[in-house]
């Protein structure tokens, strides 16, 4: 037994470790050994360690208090294999090579990306039992026996709950675990926490796959995962937490739970003391003395707060051990640990004899159990404390959710196997199934006590009766609270910060209600619990973000020709999910002389561009002219085939919602586009009118958005080369008009050519199937090298359309914008007799002539390049706040065309205003500015047709 | 995550579906002959209940297709769906289909 | 007549990921298969299911289109797919996507129809091999249960954070169309294989 160097409080036999295979571990820089099975607290109670940390607010020592997730104290910093803040050594399975340090409140986060794969799963199931004791063992059984589909969750490593810290049923637990696991419809998940349940049955859990593993986890296997259940039953098997009460010095290191350490002893094989004194208020504690007396710890009292404890009393002092009924615990005593106990004998709340001395390093402590119904009650259930058991019980929930067992608060092995196949039958409509007999033996009532008075000797008043371990809060502070006149245990909650910790207050909860209820002198049922919220554990939030990082983060569009920008340096800009060429800097160029050059290229040669990504919708049937006409401003219906209008669309607040162009392809048949970013909601939207106000239409939408690819070709000389590559297109200005298109072939691919501008500049758009984008670009950049041919990105756009004073829907428009605040009175109809918007246009409000209008903004010095966003007020010197604002820069450009900064506002009576010197304030200037036309470049329209 | 029943395709997560607010405000027939106030009504006012309330949803990523639901917005529990143009139900009734068949 | 996609040099959008899909598919095992099945012929069908369009398509194609939702025909080289309760998922193989546009325009006639060729619309992957559901199920909410997401079976719904149409082909083994955007595709392509590092071994 070597392996058991090191470890003086592993018990020589027993438990469910694997004794044959050590692991080595470090806490606070010192060695230890444990054993696969431990949890990293067995472990460090096995060598001894009880004091695991100091406490947050009054930095008093603390000791392991629990053996499930349910632990206070217990919270360390996991330095190896990965860092990692704030786990319980009660949930950390030990494994080879681990590094923990105990910690004084906070974690600390990796400060290097953690290398682990995170995932997700979705999960579909009839039933869903969360928890693997006996109650959802016979459960799921049930329901796998039927056929259906079940889940099983349970956060340990082996199925069997609380069984596996008793010594009943070794055999029924294995067999129904191996049947569950060779079932085909049953999914057993082990180490899987359900942290969160939610409307219509949708649970979240995270599966810990290779934590255990440590430095030996597979790397293509996924550390954490996510599971995503939907279940059409869910069944809590959830169990029970222990709680303590509050009495002078109960948060000594030394003071732990009653259940916990009897899960120490027969588990782990590990005693977490030598002498111990217990404290109870139910039977229960009596079976833990019982198996630790028979591990060899000594029991020098059960110090029991009923007066008449009943038959569990007897059987223990049968087994020698003296038994104190009407007795409390009054103090402890131990610097870093307890070394003894001082017992009182107590009844109704009151102490009833002197204080009488016990030397012990433990004291096991049980002031009844909780049920686990932090899931129902996320579930909406209703909770409802039940005085005969002194605990929280479920009252009824509109999901179709049962907690059973203990979670129902059912103690008793025989009862709970009992509910668990009851429930499952009513859940899918089976049979129950034949189960081990078991007699639960009988039980005496439990009384309920949360307080246990101090002794005059101490002296500190409730200063250490702890109710929340974690956050520090004592009696003294509730009492503070309620005197305070806080009534309510939310706001008690808050006020306390008790119940607020990592652990959520599992086992300071129900205390704290108790400890309220006693000083204000009320019932617990009148005052009820906190609300439970998800995540019933901490998650990490790698577990929750999973795949979605880094290059997943977020769905990354691409146009069929990104490869081709990518290869030639483009910089790219997000524009919603599209990647789109800013900008293509050639040889360490800035980006302010990029775009210069691509400008000059639009301008005075030619220049092409990705316009891939506009929306482009297929508007099809009888009726589209009338659907088009109702959702455009100006009139579709009298487009002729054959060509192109601009539109715009407003929501029916008048508002500008997006615009595009409009291609009537046939009588019955048009192509829409729309912005980039709006293209689906443009759908959407017209969709929603179609299916919800005008069923009537004959008209069906389709996006084609991606079945078009796009490439924009502009500036003097795009006609000569389109007419290279397009030898069937009459490209002359008269054949083929301003706002008109022609099906053809260029460089031999099928194509739709538009000529379209949105520079101002003679200008194509070309349409080619999305797959055939790639060939057609590059025989364009052939054909077009000799003539200057530079690709252009969307600064250049952006520049030269707003030389032109374009507005881009979403920068020069924001939702109170209407056309004619624009300035695009010709684009709204006068003899449409309704239109989307048209009764707002008509409101006096929308008729202001001091409304915002879309102007130009030329500063006086030409250098100048105002930041996007400025303000614009009247005079040189700011006046005392609040300064008049009169309006704000929404584009702002360096022009190459008109050799100056340039800017594009929305100014109160802007149109008004031509001429006019306001002023933008940049830091601590003013910098003076001039309201203009906002079309600067080529008012006449003469460059158009080249 | 509810789990909305469309009335096409059954149900499917709430991720796959629009909210389109409260159902059955019809466009006003002849919006140039309403008053200010009321046409601001058909706007902007919407009934915000708690309890049962009829919206609209949109099948966004699956059919496609807007349909009514009541919904309980106390208890977010759905209690009755019917396609577009089909009359308003009060909740309670599945109108003749198990709402998650 | 072969459509111009065999003519002219195209570029379907996961040529990029051809390798990579092989190399996953390899070293799977033959527990998934990963593939770009390129250049499908698909177009969108709109229609009274109850009109006489319904039926002339129906003889056109050989087999009536699916009214039961979420559901899919196959037979004589295409498929039909439902979208919608007046909307339809024509696939046919590569290369006859003008020559099916046209049979179904002809087949609708005058009647208010749609027919709207959207095969470089979205492009189509192949999800194959036993661990197929296992692999969909990382990013799909659908519960794809041979029970409830059999043969014959499609939808529309998501997939990781993309928009997709889902279709068994469980015919020989199991097995899915996945038909994403065109420009999603190089997203949902470099996800399944994130998502299939399980199953296709050390990295």
């Amino acid at each position: 037994m070597s392996e058991t160097t090191g470890q003086p409080f592993r018990l020589p036999e027993g438990g469910r470790i694997h004794r044959d295979e050590p692991l080595r571990f470090r806490f606070d820089d010192a060695e230890y050994t444990g054993f696969r099975g431990d949890t990293l607290a067995s472990a460090l109670l096995a060598g001894g360690v009880h004091r695991t940390g100091t406490s947050v607010r009054l930095g008093r020592p603390r000791g392991i208090f629990a053996a499930g997730s349910e632990e206070p104290n217990a919270v360390h910093q996991i330095e190896e294999p990965f860092p990692e803040p704030m786990l319980t050594a009660t949930t950390v399975e030990l494994y080879d090579g681990l590094v923990a340090r105990s910690l004084p409140g906070r974690g600390r986060l990796a400060d290097r990306p953690d290398p682990a794969r995170y995932d997700a799963r979705h999960a579909h199931c009839d039933l869903l039992v969360v928890g693997a004791g006996p109650a959802g063992l016979a459960a799921a059984a049930t329901a796998a026996r039927a056929g259906a589909r079940v889940i099983l969750a349970d956060e340990q490593p082996e199925l069997g709950g609380s069984l596996l810290a008793g010594r009943e049923l070794p055999g029924w637990t294995r067999e129904i675990g191996e049947e569950l696991d060779a079932a085909p419809e049953v999914r057993v998940l082990r180490r899987t926490t359900v942290f969160g349940h939610y409307d219509d049955n949708y649970l979240l859990a995270v599966e810990r796959r290779t934590n255990h593993l440590g430095a030996h986890a597979p790397a293509h296997l996924s550390r954490e995962r996510i599971w995503r259940i939907r279940a059409r039953h869910v069944i809590l098997a959830t169990g029970a937490h222990e709680r303590s009460l509050a009495f002078a010095g109960n948060d000594r290191p030394g003071v732990m739970l009653a259940g916990a350490a009897r899960t120490y002893a027969v588990r782990y094989a590990v005693v977490p003391g030598r002498r111990a004194v217990v404290l109870t208020t139910n039977d229960s504690a009596y079976a833990a003395a019982l198996d630790l007396a028979a591990a060899g710890l000594e029991i020098a009292a059960v110090v029991d707060t009923r007066p008449q404890p009943g038959t569990w009393a007897q059987r223990a002092e049968q087994a020698g051990i003296e038994v104190l009924p009407g007795h409390a615990v009054v103090g402890t005593r131990g610097d870093t640990h307890v070394t003894s106990v001082t017992v009182a004998g107590y009844a109704e709340g009151r102490l009833t004899s002197s204080a009488r001395q016990f030397t012990a390093d433990l004291l096991l402590v049980s002031g009844g159990w909780n049920p686990v119904l932090q899931l129902y009650s996320q579930a909406g259930g209703r909770l409802r404390f039940d005085d005969a058991l002194g605990c929280f019980v479920p009252d009824g929930c509109r999901q179709a959710v049962e907690a059973v067992g203990s979670a129902n608060g059912t103690f008793g092995l025989g009862r709970c196997l009992a509910e668990g196949t009851a429930a499952a039958a009513r859940a899918i409509a089976a049979d129950p199934i034949p189960l081990p007999s078991f007699t639960d033996e009988p039980s005496s009532p439990a009384i309920q006590v949360f307080v246990v008075p101090g002794t005059d000797a101490d002296g500190d008043g409730d200063h250490t009766h702890f109710v929340d371990l974690q956050r520090d809060v004592t009696v003294a502070d509730l009492d503070r609270a309620t005197g305070a006149g806080l009534g309510s245990v939310e706001h008690l909650k808050r006020y306390t910060t008790a119940g607020t910790a990592h652990d959520q207050g599992k086992t300071s909860g129900v205390l704290t209600s108790g400890v309220a209820a006693h000083l204000m002198g009320a019932r617990i049922a009148e005052l009820g619990t906190t609300t439970f919220r998800p995540p019933y554990t901490p998650v990490s939030f790698a577990a929750l973000a999973g795949r979605d990082r880094g290059a997943l983060h977020d769905p990354v569009r691409v146009t069929p020709l990104h490869d081709w920008h990518a290869a030639h340096g483009a910089v790219f800009e997000n524009v919603g999910q599209w990647k789109r060429p800013w900008y293509y800097p050639q040889d360490g160029e800035s980006m302010d002389a990029a775009v210069q050059r691509e400008c000059r290229a639009a301008r005075e040669g030619v220049a092409f561009m990705d316009a891939s990504t506009l929306g482009k919708i297929d508007v099809q049937g009888p009726d589209a002219a009338t659907f088009l006409d109702r959702l455009y401003t100006n009139m579709m219906s009298t487009l002729k085939t054959g060509m192109i209008r601009y539109g715009v669309m407003c929501r029916a607040d008048g508002m500008v919602f997006d615009d595009g162009t409009v291609a009537r392809i046939a009588e019955d048949r048009f192509l829409a586009t729309t912005t980039t970013g709006n293209a689906a909601a443009v759908l959407e939207w017209m969709e929603e009118w179609l299916q919800t106000e005008w069923p009537e239409l004959r008209v069906h939408l389709t996006s084609v958005t991606e079945q078009w690819a796009t490439v924009a070709l502009a500036g003097p000389l795009s006609r000569e080369l389109l007419a290279g590559l397009a030898p069937r297109l009459a490209v002359d200005a008269e054949s083929f008009p301003f706002m008109a298109w022609r099906d053809t072939k260029v460089a031999g691919i099928p194509a739709r050519v538009c000529r379209i501008s949105f520079s101002g500049e003679l200008a194509y758009e070309i349409n080619v199937l999305g797959w055939h984008a790639p060939a057609l670009w590059d025989a364009l950049y052939a054909a077009g090298r000799p003539l200057g041919l530079t690709p252009y990105g969307t600064e250049t756009m952006h520049v030269l359309r707003a030389e032109k004073g374009y507005p881009i829907v979403g920068q020069d428009t924001d939702g109170t914008v209407t056309p004619q605040d624009l300035g695009m009175g010709w684009v709204v109809s006068k003899k449409k007799p309704d239109y989307m918007g048209k009764r707002s246009h008509a409101r006096a409000e929308s008729r202001r002539p001091d409304r915002k209008h879309l102007v130009g903004l030329l500063p006086d010095d030409p250098a100048v390049v105002l930041p996007e966003g400025t303000q614009l007020v009247a005079g040189s010197r700011l006046p005392e706040p609040p300064v008049p604002m009169l309006g704000h820069i929404t584009s702002s450009y360096r022009s190459a065309a008109l050799g100056r900064g340039f800017a594009l506002g929305l100014v109160r009576g802007g149109r008004d205003r031509m001429g006019e010197r306001l002023y933008a304030p940049v830091g601590g200037e003013l910098v003076p500015v001039t309201v203009a036309s906002p079309v600067l470049y080529d008012p006449e329209g003469a460059r158009r047709d080249g | 995550m509810l789990l909305i029943p469309c009335p096409w395709c059954g149900p499917r997560d709430e991720a796959e579906y629009t909210y389109g607010g409260q159902a059955h405000v019809p466009y006003p027939q002849d919006p140039a002959s309403l008053p200010d106030e009321e046409w601001g009504r058909y706007l902007f006012h919407r009934a915000n209940p708690k309890g049962p309330h009829a919206e609209r949803w949109c099948h966004t990523a699956g059919c496609r297709r807007w349909f009514n639901a009541v919904r309980d917005t106390a208890t977010n529990q759905l209690l009755a769906v019917y396609r577009a143009g089909e009359p308003r139900l009060a909740g309670g009734e599945a109108n003749g289909r198990d709402l998650f068949a | 007549m072969a459509d111009t996609e065999t003519s002219v040099s195209a570029r379907s959008p996961l040529a990029g990921h051809a390798a990579r899909f092989a190399a996953a598919t390899r070293r799977s095992g033959g527990a998934v298969r990963l593939a770009e099945l390129p250049y499908l012929a698909q177009i969108d069908v709109r229609l009274d299911p109850k009109g006489p369009a319904a039926d002339a398509v129906g003889l056109a194609l050989g087999f009536p289109l699916p009214t039961q939702p979420n559901t899919v025909v196959h037979g004589g080289g295409s498929s039909a797919l439902w979208l919608g309760p007046d909307e339809w998922l024509v696939v046919g193989r590569p290369g006859t996507r003008a020559e099916l546009e046209g049979r179904l325009r002809e087949a609708v006639g005058d009647e208010p129809a749609a027919v709207v060729d959207i095969s470089a619309q979205r492009t189509a992957l192949l999800v194959a091999g036993p661990r197929s559901r296992d692999l969909l199920s990382h990013g799909c909410a659908l519960d794809l249960h041979p029970r409830s997401f059999g043969a014959g079976r499609c939808a529309q719904t998501l997939l990781a954070r993309a928009q997709v149409v889902l279709a068994v082909r469980d015919e020989l083994k199991p097995g899915f169309w996945v038909l994403v955007r065109s420009s999603f595709a190089g997203y949902l392509g470099d996800w399944l294989l994130d998502a299939a590092t399980e199953y296709t071994g050390a990295v």
